[in-house]
This record gives C-alpha cells, sequence and structure tokens, in this order.
C-alpha cells in the first residue's frame, strides 16, 4: 500500500511567490478548459474571446478597471480580516450597507453644499459597511460567537432590510419595482475618461489598496492585527488589546466594502436596486486568498477576476459557454492556489509501506 | 384576523408547513453534524446543497424518476466532499477556505450545468415533483393527520434519520470513532484508527445528505431550479450544528424552530399583514443569530474541529 505524507520543505527562493499565482492561474485555466469543452466551445477560441473581451481595445480594458473597483475593494476588505483571523465573510452584506448609506445621502442631502456631498456620502458608506461589520466583530470577541456563521447570516438580515426600505420609506415615489429614485447629479462619481466608464471610484479603489499597504507594514496598529492573526494568547500576553484590534480591524475591514458599496451607487447605476451586487463580497474572498492577503496581491487578483468576469460576456456571445463558468473559473482558482501555496511550505511524500 | 390563525385548518397548515420547511435544513444538519462531529467543518455545504439541487432535477426532468434524482444528488454530493477531503484532510489545507472553494465552485458548476442542459427558455421547464403521502389511519386524525401524517417521503425519511444519526454517534463502536477522531485525532490513531479515511467517509456521508437536501428543494418543495433556491439554507444548517451542540435531537429541534418562523413568515404574508415583506424573510436569519449568541457559552465544539490530522505533529 502505499501512504502519502505532507512534510516540511526547505525554504524556497522569494521570486517562487511571485510565480506561484501565475502558475496557479495557468493550471486554473488548463482545469476549466474541461467544462468549456464539454459545453462544445473551441477552448483556444473561447479563452481567445475573453482575453480579447477583457483586454482587447481600449474601451474594453476601461471596463476591465471599472469592474475590477469594487473587486480591489471587497477582496482588501477580506484580506484586511483574514490576516487578524477575523472570518469576514459579509463583505456582500457590508457592501450593501454602504450602498444604502451612499443612497440615503445622495438622494435625501439636498441641503448640502454640493462639494461635501461626495465626502459626506464616502464617509457615510465607509462607516456603515464598518459598523455592520462590527456586529459579528462584537459577538466573536464578546460573547464567543462564530464569526464565519454570524457573518454570513447577516448578510441575508442586511439584504432583507434593503428589501424592505426598497419597497418601504426608499422606494422610488410612483414606481412597484424595488428600487430608490435617482441621487442628485452632485453625488454621481464624476467619469475621467470620455467615452468611458472609467470613474472616479477606481481612484479611490488604488487609493485604498496604499492607504491598506501602509496601515498593514507601517503602522502598529497594522502589526497589532497581524499578531492577533498569528497567535491570539501571544498577542494577548504581550499586552495587545486584541478585542479592540478586532474590533478595529472589522471596522476598516466592512469599511472598504462599505466603499464598493458606494461605488457602484455613485457610479454605475446612480439608483439603489435589490441586485446593486453581482456577489463581489463573496468573489472578494476568493481575490484575498489569491492575493495571498497582501494589498498588491489582491489589486493583480482583482484585476485577474475582472477581466474573467467581463471577457466571459464576450466569450458567453461568441464561444457559446454559458457566463457562469465565472463562478467555475473562482472556485478552481482559490482551490488550486491553496495547494500552490501548501507547495511552497511542505512537499508530498508517497512512501510504499 | 385572530380568528383565522386559531382555526383548525390553519393550524394544520402551519405544522404541516413547518414540516416541510424543515425538511432540507434537518437534513443538512444531520450531515453537518456528522462531518464535525469528526473534526471536519464543511462550509462547503451551501454550494453543495445547489448542485444537489441542480443535478436532482436535472436527472428528473431527463429520465422522469424522482427517485435517480435523489440517488443522483446524493452522488453529487459525495463527489463535492471527495474534493472536500482531498483538499482539508489529506492536504491538510485551512478548513474555512477549502469549504468556501467548494461552495464558489459547485454553485457556478451548478448553474453552468443547469444553462448548458436545459439553455435559455423562457418559461423555465418543470417537473411532477414528489406528491405527499398520506399514511392510512394516521391521517384521519384531526390536526395531527393532516400535517404529521401527510408529508412527502423525504420529509418521512429525514425523521427516521434523526435517531438513526444519534444511534450511529451515541451507540454503535463506528460513532465512538467519528467522535474520538473529532476530539483527539492522536488517540484515535493510536488505537488503530484510520483519521483520514474515516474523516472522508463522514464528508462523504455528509455530503449525500447536502445534496438531498438540496434536492428536497426542487424536487418536493418546488418543481423549478432557479438560482438562489438555497437561499442560505446551508449556513443555517451550520448554526443549526452549533445551536444543537453537535446533537442530532438537538439540532433536528432547531430546524424545526427555523422550519416554524419560515411557514409562519408566509402564513402571515398571505393573511395580509401590513409590513414589507422583506420584513418578514429577515427574521428566521434574525433568530438563528439570537439562538447561536443564547448557546454560545455552553457550545461544546468537537475539540479536533478545524485541526488537520499530520501524524508528525504529535510531540510539537
Amino acid at each position: 500500500m502505499i501512504s502519502m505524507s505532507i512534510v516540511k520543505r526547505k525554504p524556497l527562493p522569494g521570486w517562487v511567490i511571485l510565480v506561484i499565482p501565475v502558475a496557479a492561474v495557468f493550471v486554473t485555466l488548463l482545469i476549466t478548459a474541461i467544462p468549456i469543452l464539454f459545453a462544445g466551445g473551441n477552448v483556444f477560441k473561447a479563452y481567445g474571446s475573453l482575453f480579447y473581451g477583457a483586454l482587447g481595445s481600449k474601451f474594453n480594458l476601461l471596463e476591465t478597471f471599472v469592474k475590477a473597483s469594487p473587486l480591489i475593494l471587497t477582496g482588501l476588505a477580506v484580506a484586511f480580516a483574514f490576516r487578524a483571523k477575523f472570518w469576514n465573510i459579509g463583505a456582500e452584506g457590508q457592501l450593501f450597507a454602504g450602498a444604502i448609506a451612499a443612497t440615503w445621502v445622495g438622494i435625501y442631502f439636498t441641503w448640502l453644499p454640493s462639494f461635501l456631498v461626495l465626502p459626506v456620502m464616502i464617509i457615510f458608506g465607509f462607516f456603515a459597511g464598518g459598523l455592520w461589520a462590527t456586529i459579528p466583530a462584537f459577538l466573536k470577541t464578546k460573547l464567543k460567537v462564530d464569526d464565519v456563521v454570524t457573518t454570513l447570516l447577516l448578510n441575508y438580515v442586511i439584504f432583507h432590510i434593503m428589501g424592505a426600505l426598497l419597497f418601504g420609506p426608499m422606494q422610488m415615489p410612483g414606481s412597484s419595482w424595488p428600487r430608490s429614485a435617482s441621487i442628485m447629479d452632485a453625488a454621481f462619481y464624476p467619469m475621467l475618461i470620455a467615452r468611458s466608464r472609467f470613474h472616479f471610484g477606481i481612484i479611490v479603489s488604488f487609493v485604498a489598496i496604499l492607504v491598506i499597504w501602509f496601515i498593514n507594514s507601517k503602522t502598529v496598529f497594522g502589526y497589532q492585527s497581524r499578531g492577533v492573526g498569528i497567535n491570539l494568547e501571544a498577542a494577548k500576553f504581550g499586552g495587545i488589546n486584541t478585542g479592540m484590534v478586532i474590533l478595529k480591524t472589522a471596522i476598516i475591514s466592512g469599511g472598504l466594502a462599505g466603499l464598493a458599496g458606494v461605488g457602484e451607487v455613485a457610479a454605475i447605476h446612480h439608483h439603489l436596486m435589490m441586485d446593486v451586487s453581482t456577489g463581489y463580497g463573496y468573489t472578494g474572498i476568493v481575490i484575498a486568498m489569491l492575493g495571498n492577503l497582501h494589498p498588491i496581491g489582491v489589486a493583480l487578483a482583482a484585476f485577474f477576476f475582472s477581466v474573467i468576469s467581463v471577457g466571459a460576456q464576450t466569450m458567453g456571445r461568441v464561444a457559446g459557454i454559458p457566463t457562469y463558468i465565472v463562478g467555475v473559473i473562482e472556485g478552481v482558482a482559490l482551490m488550486t492556489m491553496l495547494i500552490f501555496i501548501l507547495l511552497t511550505e511542505y512537499k508530498i511524500r508517497w512512501t510504499k509501506s | 384576523m385572530m380568528s383565522e390563525i386559531f382555526s383548525v385548518a390553519f393550524i394544520t397548515g402551519i405544522i404541516a408547513a413547518t414540516l416541510r420547511m424543515s425538511t432540507p435544513i434537518i437534513l443538512a444538519t444531520l450531515g453537518e453534524i456528522i462531518t464535525e462531529r469528526s473534526g471536519v467543518l464543511n462550509l462547503g455545504i451551501e454550494g453543495t446543497m445547489l448542485f444537489g439541487a441542480a443535478i436532482g432535477f436535472l436527472t428528473t426532468l431527463s429520465t422522469g424518476s424522482l427517485w435517480l434524482g435523489v440517488l443522483a444528488a446524493a452522488l453529487a454530493g459525495i463527489a463535492l466532499s471527495l474534493i472536500m477531503a482531498i483538499l482539508s484532510v489529506y492536504l491538510g489545507l485551512s478548513q474555512h477556505v477549502s469549504g468556501l472553494g467548494i461552495t464558489i465552485f459547485a454553485s457556478g458548476l451548478a448553474m453552468f450545468i443547469y444553462r448548458l442542459v436545459v439553455g435559455s427558455p423562457t418559461v423555465p421547464p418543470i417537473i411532477d415533483p414528489f406528491s405527499p403521502i398520506a399514511i392510512p389511519l394516521l391521517s384521519r386524525i384531526p390536526i395531527l393527520g393532516g400535517s404529521f401524517f401527510t408529508q412527502y417521503s423525504l420529509t418521512y425519511i429525514t425523521w427516521l434519520l434523526i435517531p438513526a444519526v444519534s444511534i450511529f454517534l451515541f451507540k454503535t463502536r463506528a460513532g465512538l470513532r467519528v467522535r474520538t477522531i473529532g476530539q483527539n485525532p492522536f488517540a484515535a490513531d493510536t488505537v488503530g484508527v484510520n483519521v483520514n479515511l474515516t474523516r472522508t467517509l463522514c464528508l462523504a456521508a455528509g455530503g449525500a445528505f447536502f445534496g438531498v437536501a438540496g434536492a428536497f428543494l426542487t424536487l418536493a418543495h418546488q418543481n423549478m431550479f432557479l438560482i438562489d433556491v438555497i437561499g442560505g439554507r446551508g449556513w443555517i444548517a451550520i448554526a443549526m450544528t452549533i445551536f444543537g451542540n453537535w446533537n442530532p435531537v438537538m439540532g433536528a429541534v432547531g430546524g424545526l424552530i427555523f422550519g416554524f418562523l419560515d411557514a409562519l413568515q408566509l402564513r402571515l404574508q398571505t393573511l395580509g399583514v401590513d409590513l414589507p415583506f422583506h420584513i418578514f424573510l429577515m427574521i428566521p436569519y434574525l433568530i438563528t443569530i439570537f439562538a447561536l449568541i443564547s448557546v454560545s457559552r455552553k457550545a461544546s465544539v468537537p475539540a479536533g474541529l478545524l485541526k488537520p490530522y499530520r501524524r508528525e505533529d504529535k510531540g510539537g
């Protein structure tokens, strides 16, 4: 009989960390060629149309940036939380919270001087997401309730709160659909490149990458947050107020997801509706892992998934592959990346016994 | 309205609906309890249920046989659980992330396969679903007959599975082995239990439960496949596992409470209570969170949960 064991390997050279994600992406596309073949597609034509659809023209490329913006924010949100082992699976719900707050400001704060509308909207959206994330953080630290389950369940709670608002006080007068009135013009994210949807929110997400990188690597809080993630007991013993660190981590994490919600309202839809997110919060989990929880990695992973999701539309039209292939690719990418990360630290040994 | 609420028809209806709505939750909770008792948290549950719902539905759609659909759903659940076993048991990867990976992958694959098979018709295809079976004599008892004894066969099977899983876990040698590796895999290994194989078998059993739980929704509760058919029921089952303190009977009680709330919100809506229906839809999730809070202090988590087993780790 052959048995398998997993043993530590000698540390690999530093460049490997750069090669790993690329190799994982390559293997992923190799595996997901199987369902494409099943769908009767020509793999080269399918992937060709996918990459052309996402990168092939100036407009397509800018659309890919548009799609990347919420993914960068939810990816950062999840990565920042996971780094502290706060299992925030609730970025989707925190995104909704941010979108609700942004819409509220965008519709009702007409008394604000117009140059203040966007800053107020961004701040409200950030803290709406952040506050929503403090609920599971509080339950985790004070009452020892599992954060995975609460963050997941709270996604459904806020989704239905949004539904109640959109069928109730926030519903557009005269509409029978669950949608809000349009936000005022001053609450639109400005478009930065003519004849495209390249908007201000993309800049917001780039700034977020830098800010999170700075917090992670240059501040005491970033260090404490990491410490809590590596070893909670040791961090406590070392004098860190771990409950407070987790709470602050949750606010920043939820806030980032909230900003994604602000962006979808302020730049894309200009009103609130039930499908304001197409699962950005869940894709954020995959992005955080594929990016190895590092902000730069997250940015690249978000861009990759944006390519997949924008390109899948073209692939659907040209090669007739159902666009749900995006979810398959996401899942396979996550699992492949996990295995690749494992193989950088361990090797598999087969022994005959 | 009060008189309507206390009418025999209303009470019979709500008990019947409670038992119906709780069936997939209880099935999934039983599956998760078996898995977690062996030391593995399977967050692939939500995706596995959707995959089971899709595969079960498509199998029935093409063969016309409901039971083949159920079988296919169970096999589909097992297949996904084996991937989970490779990742989290044999490779020892994070159970949280592996499970979420399975959910994302399985959800995508379920919808992909569904689209591939049925295309994009304007009206979604439907099947001829399971119909409730009235048990002779018993079904004629007032209230209880129309509720308890007029149910889908899958619901009856689920009730039988509650004591069955209980007896398996607490009264059999195999169950003792499962619980031991969930508490202390090193001790189990010392007395010759194959930890990884046992965990894989528990995952497979759980996966079959998840798959059938999903198929219940597309083959009995409804007669079509919709992409949001699971609607977080997998996560509810994870919550009920904790709420039930990893005990099948208590987990089933949790499932019944959720089923009751689900049934109640539907009834109150149809009675025309003047509140946005989303408020009602939210209640089961909120109550589940409160239920978790209420048990959090006395929860006895299997000590080996979330920890991959590597024999070499023993000393350190």
